[in-house]
């Protein structure tokens, strides 16, 4: 009895001295794990750029980066090998963005379209995190301003005639690593318009989507189906691409049926029919500058 | 019988105080610092991070990191997302952890004020990869805390982050960590 009660004793001990003496080098780290770490997790990286294809992505600038952006858009490529697939006619945005905070980003831009100036504002209001909110949500308000010469001059011409606006709401997640969609009312007004019973507001849906296809490249998808609104004889655009990046750079190369570079532009200018061929090669280069430190 | 009883008793308590007493030997931080240079033909690359979490246990000289990926803080905004996109793949690998042993730990004289040199041995596990790592430090043993500092380098070849052609001269695979955390006792 006696004996017993100590080997059990002893055995007992032994079990505790040994389990603790185990669990030193076991994890440490898990004395202090839980209440670690409390910096918020962004989820970043949805998009390669700030624009899907034609349209705002979700992704911002960091703070003090500017973005110079040099796009083309050429002839469709149904005019064949005599006008070398489109590529002889192009048509040119060049524009310059800059992330005045991490959740503010302004832009300019001017295209050759129209010879028109573009300026937006873009907010983010609410960041998708890894251990939070599931989506991010970003508000884009832009104003555009076209340049060109009166086609009437008899008639009195406001300067406020060659306006127009555009305001849009990006509603975006990133579902995984490879695999980013967005969704982005968006509503443009015009304040002249072409003939007296146009509309002067033209509303679409944009849809974006990413698929990583490697580290480096991606396949995008940017379609604005318009839902009210449509300027007479237009299409809705749709474009397909691949990003890819190098560095600082990214290269944005896609197919589509727009010529317009600017949201007012893109939404109630694009004619072409993309079903019906009416493709047209285009590219979105970018090249950012961190030009102020970030803290 | 009672004797032996007794006897066993109390030297369960003991072991009981003794298990306590080891609990009060542990030291930990969870604002810790730890910033790498890669130092590349064309551009020296630095990030450095503010919120290391590390545990030493001066009884046994184990001793233990841990940091999130996203957490290190680039002077270029996107050469921080390319980082935790393209490089070490911060989705997939969250984290990056060292656990490891002071081989000379009975050396240190953790109550006692002083610097000492201290050599660790250890696994580091970054993007999915664990290698062993060495690496020489110094504790300073100051009114109760430990400040550890420690400087070595590793590849990231070894730890399977590629560096594709086009940035080959801005990069190097030889990265140098500097390692400055200060440790307060943990509360048992």
């Amino acid at each position: 009895m006696t004996k017993i009660t100590q080997i059990l004793l002893t055995t007992f001990s032994l079990i505790v001295a040994g389990s603790s003496l185990y669990a030193q080098d076991e994890d440490l780290l898990k004395l202090v794990k839980d209440s670690s770490n409390k910096q918020k997790q962004w989820s970043t990286g949805a998009f390669k750029s700030t624009r899907v294809i034609n349209g705002q992505s979700m992704e911002l600038l960091g703070k003090g980066v500017l973005d110079v952006r040099i796009l083309h858009r050429f002839g469709l490529l149904s005019n064949g090998a005599d006008n070398f697939f489109g590529l002889d006619e192009a048509s040119m945005r060049m524009g310059f963005d800059y992330g005045l905070t991490d959740n503010l980003t302004i832009g300019v831009g001017r295209s050759t379209l129209n010879k028109e100036l573009d300026a937006f504002g873009k907010f983010r209001l609410l960041r998708q995190s890894d251990d939070g909110l599931p989506f991010s949500l970003v508000w884009v308000s832009g104003i555009t301003v076209h340049t060109m010469k009166w086609a009437d001059t008899s008639r009195k011409n406001y300067f406020s005639s060659r306006v127009g606006y555009y305001h849009e709401i990006i509603i975006g997640r990133k579902f995984s690593n490879a695999f980013s969609l967005q969704l982005s009312p968006i509503m443009v007004h015009r304040n002249l318009v072409t003939n007296a019973d146009d509309e002067n507001n033209t509303f679409a849906l944009g849809i974006g989507a990413r698929l990583k296809l490697s580290k480096r490249t991606a396949f995008v998808v940017d379609y604005h189906p318009i839902l009210a609104g449509r300027e007479p004889g237009t299409k809705d655009p749709l474009s397909v691409g691949f990003d890819i990046e190098t560095g600082g750079h990214v290269f944005q190369l896609h197919f589509s049926n727009s010529t317009g570079m600017n949201e007012k532009a893109f939404l109630t200018g694009t004619t072409d029919d993309f079903w019906k061929g009416d493709i047209r090669f285009g590219f979105n280069l970018s090249r950012v500058f961190q030009i102020r430190k970030r803290k | 019988m009672y004797l032996q009883i007794r006897k066993g008793v109390i030297s369960f308590c003991l072991l009981l105080i003794a298990t306590s007493l080891v609990a009060q030997d542990k030291y930990f931080t969870k604002s810790g610092s730890i910033n790498f240079v890669s130092k590349g033909v064309i551009e020296t690359i630095t990030a450095s991070h503010r919120s290391v979490t590390c545990v030493l246990d001066a009884k046994t000289g184990a001793i233990q990191f841990a940091v999130l990926m996203k957490g290190f803080e680039f002077k270029k905004a996107l050469m921080q997302e390319h980082f935790n996109e393209n490089y070490v793949e911060s989705d997939k690998y969250p984290k990056a952890e060292f656990r490891g042993q002071i081989a000379n730990n009975g050396d240190i004289a953790y109550t006692k004020d002083g610097t000492y040199n201290a050599h660790v041995k250890g696994k580091l596990t970054l993007h999915g990869q664990t290698k062993d790592v060495e690496a020489d430090g110094k504790i300073t043993v100051k009114s109760g805390k430990l400040m550890l500092t420690s400087k070595f380098n590793i590849l990231m070849s070894e730890y399977d982050i590629d560096i594709p052609g086009p940035v080959q001269q801005n990069m190097s695979d030889d990265i140098t960590i500097n390692v400055n955390c200060t440790l307060e006792p943990l509360a048992g």
